[in-house]
């Protein structure tokens, strides 16, 4: 435990001392959400405007802190030799890796604090109507989308190319999912991607329990849905993840 | 702690792909040792370290490192062994000492953070960023956190490659200071000169095989002595020998006696450095 938390402790100081990244992961997706909430008005799908945008956005920070940040973080380590040289000292692997998730999952809590005050504060936004359901939704969704993260981190050759080919994925998904507004009135084709992405499932439980205060247990179908996706992206690691660089 | 070598390879063995990277090496390291794998790029020094460090696995062969098979290695193994790889970033926004406290927090009996960064030298840079220092403070910052666990076995892989002369000198002084707290150490090295003033004992490694093994002073026993190199009708002549005289004589009387002249003539004895490019350099049979 000790080991835990001091590992966990290096990973915050790592990630909050490395300005870049943190600008990017934790105040990126709050930054769009004044953007758009200062676009919108109305209602988005029947709720109002600014509410919708803070589940959209909640959907957003997820993959971004989650998938994003974390393959990013996790591909450059690798070629470094970072990853390589820790596997030479005592500390576990698997304390590694839980305190590199905990690190994930702490950082991506504050955001989803602060994206949910300035919602509140700014804008007039009705707050989550169930806490307890929010936490538990974007927690879930937080580590299937680490599954995913950690898979495509073990597909990615260099460090140079990581940032970019994560956001091509983050990105376009987090745009077909209605992270930024409705999808409603995008073309089939588009719809039909749509229907097949964690990101659209995960914001559906979101709005669930933000909007209405309905658990997760009451649509485990799109449940389900999120954790596969986040199997997928283990299944993926466990044939392909490596602790040293890729040059042999 | 175990009796007998800190190191023992019996007939290691290491494919790629089908290209065999180490061919059947022994070789036995002593506790308190310093021990250079000597040999050019791609003769199998990394490939060896990295079995020893835990980081391959063998294809064949027999590997103890502190009584334990370092591919099934455990935490507590780790605790008794320190590594320098030969590439490998720290992060770079954190201090030294943030580093050192790092790698510190991995081990149970670490030595103190500060005791170590002055040990390698950078106790003036303790609260610069690692990305500020330069190659050869990085290098020493390898050397100090894998120092701080306190092990009984580093692993130093080319310590010094990419070194200019002064940044090398320093280096040396470090290993030199980590052997006289009776460690002990496995370089690799593709500078002669390096295992020579470093190692108590040194084997060369060519195309996977290990083709000498000993002191550096015993590398070269038996190796020719003088080399002779002159010119005839515009060819380069060489010979090794361990009589110049006797040589020289016949040499210069042929060619007194033909009225001509030895071109080039040039009498000098065999350096280290000769002997280890002969060695190296020769055929395989």
């Amino acid at each position: 435990m000790t080991l835990f938390a001091h590992e966990l402790r290096t990973q915050q100081l790592m990630f909050w001392r490395n300005k870049e990244s943190a600008v990017f992961i934790f105040v990126f997706p709050p930054m769009l959400f004044l953007l758009l909430g200062a676009v919108y008005d109305g209602d988005i799908d029947g709720v109002p405007a600014v509410d919708r945008l803070v589940v959209g956005i909640l959907g957003y920070g997820c993959a971004n802190t989650a998938l994003a940040g974390l393959a990013i973080t996790l591909v450059i380590r690798r070629e470094g030799g970072i990853l390589k040289r820790l596997r030479a000292t005592p500390l576990p692997p698997q304390t590694y890796i839980a305190a590199v998730l905990a690190s994930t999952l702490l950082v991506f809590l504050l955001q989803m604090a602060a994206t949910v005050a300035l919602g509140v504060v700014l804008y007039d936004a009705a707050g989550p109507e169930s806490w307890v359901a929010l936490v538990v939704v974007l927690l879930v969704g937080a580590l299937a989308m680490a599954g995913l993260g950690v898979g495509l981190a073990s597909l990615i050759r260099s460090a140079e190319g990581a940032s970019a080919v994560v956001n091509l994925v983050v990105l376009p998904m987090a745009f077909l999912s209605g992270s930024f507004g409705s999808t409603d009135g995008y073309p089939a084709f588009l719809q039909a991607v749509s229907d097949v992405l964690p990101l659209t499932y995960l914001i559906d439980l979101v709005e669930d329990a933000y909007v209405r205060g309905q658990s997760p247990l009451d649509d485990l179908g799109a449940v389900a849905v999120v954790v596969a996706w986040g199997v997928v992206g283990l299944l993926v690691a466990v044939r392909r993840f490596s602790w040293a660089p890729r040059e042999r | 702690m175990s009796a007998g070598p800190a190191i023992r390879v019996r007939g290691l063995r290491k494919a790629y792909d089908g290209v065999e990277a180490v061919r059947g090496i022994d070789f036995d390291v002593q506790p308190g040792e310093v021990f250079g794998l000597l040999g050019p790029n791609g003769a199998g020094k990394t490939t060896t370290v990295e079995i020893l460090e835990g980081y391959r696995a063998r294809d064949a062969g027999e590997v103890s490192v502190l009584g334990a098979d370092p591919w099934r290695s455990s935490s507590a193994h780790r605790e008794r062994i320190g590594v320098v790889l030969q590439h490998s970033e720290l992060p770079p926004t954190l201090s030294v000492r943030e580093v050192h406290r790092m790698f510190a927090g991995y081990f149970e009996r670490p030595r103190p953070v500060d005791e170590v960064i002055e040990l390698v030298g950078l106790a003036d840079k303790a609260d610069a960023r690692v990305k500020t220092l330069s190659g050869g403070q990085k290098r020493r910052l390898d050397l100090g956190v894998a120092l701080v666990g306190d092990p009984e076995l580093v692993f130093l892989d080319e310590p010094t490659t990419g070194f200019d002369p002064s940044a090398r000198r320093t280096a040396w002084d470090l290993v030199r200071a980590l052997r006289s707290l009776g460690k002990t150490i496995l370089l690799t090295t593709h500078y002669l000169d390096e295992a020579q003033q470093l190692a108590d004992r040194v084997a060369v490694i060519r195309e996977g095989e290990l083709i000498r093994i000993g002191t550096p002073r015993e590398l070269i026993a038996g190796a020719p002595e003088v080399e002779i190199r002159y010119r005839e009708e515009g060819r380069e002549v060489v010979l090794s020998t361990a009589e110049p005289t006797r040589v020289l004589a016949e040499l210069t009387g042929r060619a007194l006696a033909e009225g001509r002249e030895l071109e080039a003539l040039e009498v000098r004895r065999a350096s280290l450095e000769d002997v280890y490019l002969d060695l190296v350099d020769e055929e395989p049979t």
